[in-house]
């Protein structure tokens, strides 16, 4: 069984494929420069970091629309056939989308002593770069979940669905592929890491596991006891969440976490392109670091065990970044995505 | 008349070397540079190019026919295979039979040649790209024709690997270029320090010091030391030679002007004029052979003198022949003789010193006026391949004693005269010219030649 929960966000009801979620103005209202950020990241948990970036530009202001990943992969890429780039910096948790962005020659290349610095994993041709860390986690409600069934790995999470599928029929959620670019992506990188996958889904299906779109919608669903485990929710909500709500336990999957490195891009004949790239290296420079772990965007493995999701002695190998290369580009193939999602329809659709 | 330029010092051997080992590092430089970047570009394409089939093959492995079509499982390997090539943009495309896009992208160049596989240039997002087409045919129920993968890549990887071959080569032959200078830098120098030897050795003597060299050289250097020491010893007989003369002039004027002393001195205690007037002939007598013997010794020193040094020249002996009887003319006249001059018709060639050979005759010649007996001749001829200068009188000749002295400087002691004295500067001129002086006594006279091998004619 398939439930879909259609969402409604926030300030401004996107109704309409190709419409931002929100749009907000930072900075001094008089500021004469407009920089025009396109994101997939909630404004309330960048905000700090971008009047950090504010602060020193007085006479720049920040427009900042909110989007839906698909949505915004879909508007960059129209808008680059048409040469016509609405932002001067586009931000998305779903990399993949941003990979096949810069396959397209879409994006412009920038070169700085600070995106020098990154891993080579995490940037892509000086066009793009990974500005955040933030792991895949496991979500469950600490009083729904009694402390001995929490699932420290995805072997627990199988166990625990194998052994009291009643208790936790359709109360299980991940976000769903089809909606989500995020979700498919890390859905796509489990099928790529390991066989347990395969199991998951399975299991997902045994016990009508519910399929949704969006972070807010699953933290919410797990707080108010709808749902007593997520899966592969995106940390950084979980971690801003949890720091109100002790109820939210977080997991960090210890067979093997998932890193996300929510990408940036400067779409090619920006407007604003000497802002943009200012920005980018402002986001991935270490000084900045402090301010986006504050925000809970730069969860490295000293995070996670100082908030207790991983036991001690959990190395960083069992870390995964999703690597910023061209192999992303399966992930948005074609008939891979129709063999992906029939594998996903048949584990979801099972009674 | 203005000051002498000083010699011109023009630029130094190492400078040269130098020059030369840089104009052979700097063409071989650029001939490799061009190979190695032809070269590093072949082997970039070549790589690259298997990498492009290598990943449509495992793309065309992955097609699997669903329901009467293509089905493609986008194999990560593939891309994983491509992603060696770090910075560069991957365009795919899979076509079926109809040539329908199955996946990949609409746009993607198609090859114009058939055939598996087809490599090929395009551009991709306004950036020159490699592409290659690779076709997989299927047989089966559902399906039957070819799919084709096309799979392209631009060139970033392929300029950077070229360029890193390339440079890869221009270090190495860097690193060469400055081994092969110092090498020769030190062989320069190595080469050069007998000659700095040399000089110091030069330097170091003092004056008086004209031994030969004996400073070890290689080959080259050697005969700069070897002609050095040539000069030197010719300077050292030069010297020789001058010392030797003075010598000789003092030794030989010191008994005859003593003898003109005790017969002035006999002059001025004599009271009879008649006896005076006898005494003062006889001291005249001594002065004319006095000044004669001056003569004479002042041409073995210039004979000895040109020697060494005086310019052979191509001369007809007969013209010198005839010089020197002119020259005698006077003193055939004094004596009161006959000379007879014997001359053939045909050009006697020889490379002399004409001053040498000129005094050498007339000093024989004076010689047999002096003291031979007419009838007197002489003359030039050929014989045996040779030139002969010959003076022939009725006389004995000088003493053997005197003939077996001639090749000595001069004679000892007064008595004999300047006719050993005219001997020996014949005999010297002869050996110099590479001839010798032949004398010759038989019972019609005594004969003496300069025999000089002939030259050929010019």
């Amino acid at each position: 069984m398939i439930r879909r929960v259609i969402l409604a966000l926030t300030v401004v009801a996107g109704t309409c494929a190709g419409a931002q979620e929100l749009t907000e103005r930072i900075g001094a209202t008089t500021a004469a420069q407009e920089l025009r950020v396109r994101s997939t990241t909630d404004l309330d948990v960048l905000r700090p970091v971008l009047e950090r970036f504010l602060d020193t530009r007085p006479g720049t202001a920040i427009l900042y629309e909110q989007w839906l990943s698909n949505n915004l992969y879909r508007r960059s890429v129209t808008e680059c056939e048409a040469g016509t780039p609405g932002a001067d910096l586009v931000i998305s948790s779903a990399v993949h989308q941003l990979v096949e962005f810069v396959n397209r020659a879409c994006a412009a290349s920038h070169v700085s002593e600070a995106t020098a610095r990154l891993p080579p994993r995490l940037s892509w041709r000086d066009e793009l770069w990974g500005i955040t860390r933030e792991p895949a986690v496991i979500v469950y409600n600490r009083d729904l979940v009694p402390p001995e069934e929490v699932p420290r790995s995805r072997f627990d999470l199988l166990d625990i669905l194998r052994n009291a599928p009643d208790r936790y029929a359709g109360r299980i959620a991940t976000y769903d592929i089809e909606a989500s670019g995020l979700g498919f992506l890390f859905a796509y990188a489990d099928s790529l890491e390991a066989t347990t996958f395969g199991g998951l889904l399975e299991a997902f299906g045994r016990t009508g596991a519910v399929a949704t779109c969006c972070s807010a919608e699953i933290m919410a669903g797990v707080l108010n006891g709808d749902y007593l485990i997520a899966y592969n929710i995106l940390g950084s909500y979980a971690f801003d969440l949890a720091e109100e709500n002790p109820d939210l336990g977080i997991v960090a999957p210890s067979d093997y976490t998932l890193i996300l490195a929510r990408g940036a891009v400067v779409p090619r004949g920006a407007r604003n392109y000497m802002m943009a790239t200012q920005l980018v290296d402002f986001l991935v420079s270490t000084g900045t670091q402090d301010t986006l772990r504050r925000a809970n965007l730069h969860i490295d493995l000293d995070a996670l065990l100082e908030k207790g999701a991983v036991p001690d002695g959990t190395g960083a190998s069992q870390l995964r970044a999703i690597e910023l290369s061209p192999k992303l580009l399966v992930a948005l193939d074609r008939h891979k995505r129709l063999l992906f999602k029939e594998v996903w329809q048949n584990a979801f659709s099972q009674d | 008349m203005s000051e002498e330029t000083a010699p011109r010092t023009t630029l130094s051997l190492q400078a040269r070397i130098a020059l030369a080992i840089g104009s052979v590092v700097a063409v071989g430089g650029i001939l490799v540079l061009i190979a190695a970047l032809a070269y590093g570009r072949h082997a970039a394409r070549e790589a690259f190019d298997r990498l492009l089939v290598g990943a449509a093959s495992d793309i065309a492995e992955s097609i699997t026919i669903r329901d009467g079509a293509p089905i493609v499982d986008m194999p990560v390997s593939a891309f994983e295979l491509l992603a060696l090539a770090p910075r560069d943009r991957i365009d795919y495309r899979v076509v079926g039979r109809d040539g329908d896009t199955l996946t990949g992208s609409d746009v993607t160049p198609r090859p114009e040649n058939t055939g598996t596989p087809v490599f090929y240039g395009a551009t991709f997002g306004g950036e020159p790209a490699r592409y290659v087409s690779v076709t997989r045919r299927f047989a089966e129920r559902g399906y039957t024709g070819p799919v084709e993968v096309i799979i392209g890549h631009t060139l970033h990887a392929r300029r950077d690997l070229a360029f890193d071959i390339a440079q890869n080569a221009v270090v190495v032959l860097g690193a060469a270029g400055v081994v092969i200078a110092v090498f020769a830098w030190l062989a320069v120098l190595s080469a050069l320090r007998p000659l700095a030897r040399i000089g110091d050795a030069l330097a170091r003597r003092t004056p008086t010091d004209l031994s030969p060299m004996s400073e070890p050289a290689p080959r080259e250097v050697a005969a700069l030391r070897d002609a050095l020491n040539s000069f030197i010893a010719r300077l050292q007989r030069q010297l020789d030679a001058n010392r030797d003369l003075i010598a000789d002039t003092a030794h030989q004027l010191r008994t005859p002007l003593a003898a003109i002393r005790v017969q002035l001195d006999a002059v001025t205690e004599e009271k009879d004029p008649g006896q005076q007037r006898a005494l003062l002939d006889r001291a005249r007598n001594r002065t004319v052979a006095l000044s004669r013997l001056l003569d004479q010794l002042l041409s073995q020193g210039l004979v000895i003198h040109r020697g060494d040094s005086a310019r052979r020249e191509l001369l007809d002996l007969r013209d010198i022949a005839l010089e020197i009887y002119e020259a005698s003319e006077l003193e055939i006249a004094m004596n009161g003789h006959s000379v007879s001059l014997d001359i053939p018709d045909t050009e006697l060639w020889v490379s002399a010193d004409r001053l040498s050979v000129t005094e050498a005759g007339k000093n024989l010649l004076g010689n047999s006026i002096r003291h031979g007996v007419p009838p007197i001749a002489f003359g030039v001829s050929r014989a045996n391949g040779e030139a002969h200068l010959w003076v022939r009188d009725a006389g004995n000749g000088p003493d053997a004693t005197i003939l077996a002295r001639m090749d000595t400087r001069f004679s000892n002691g007064a008595s004999a005269g300047a006719g050993g004295l005219g001997l020996a500067i014949a005999h010297a001129v002869a050996v110099n010219h590479g001839g010798r002086l032949v004398p010759f006594c038989d019972r019609g006279g005594f004969e003496i030649s300069i025999v000089l091998p002939c030259a050929a004619a010019s």
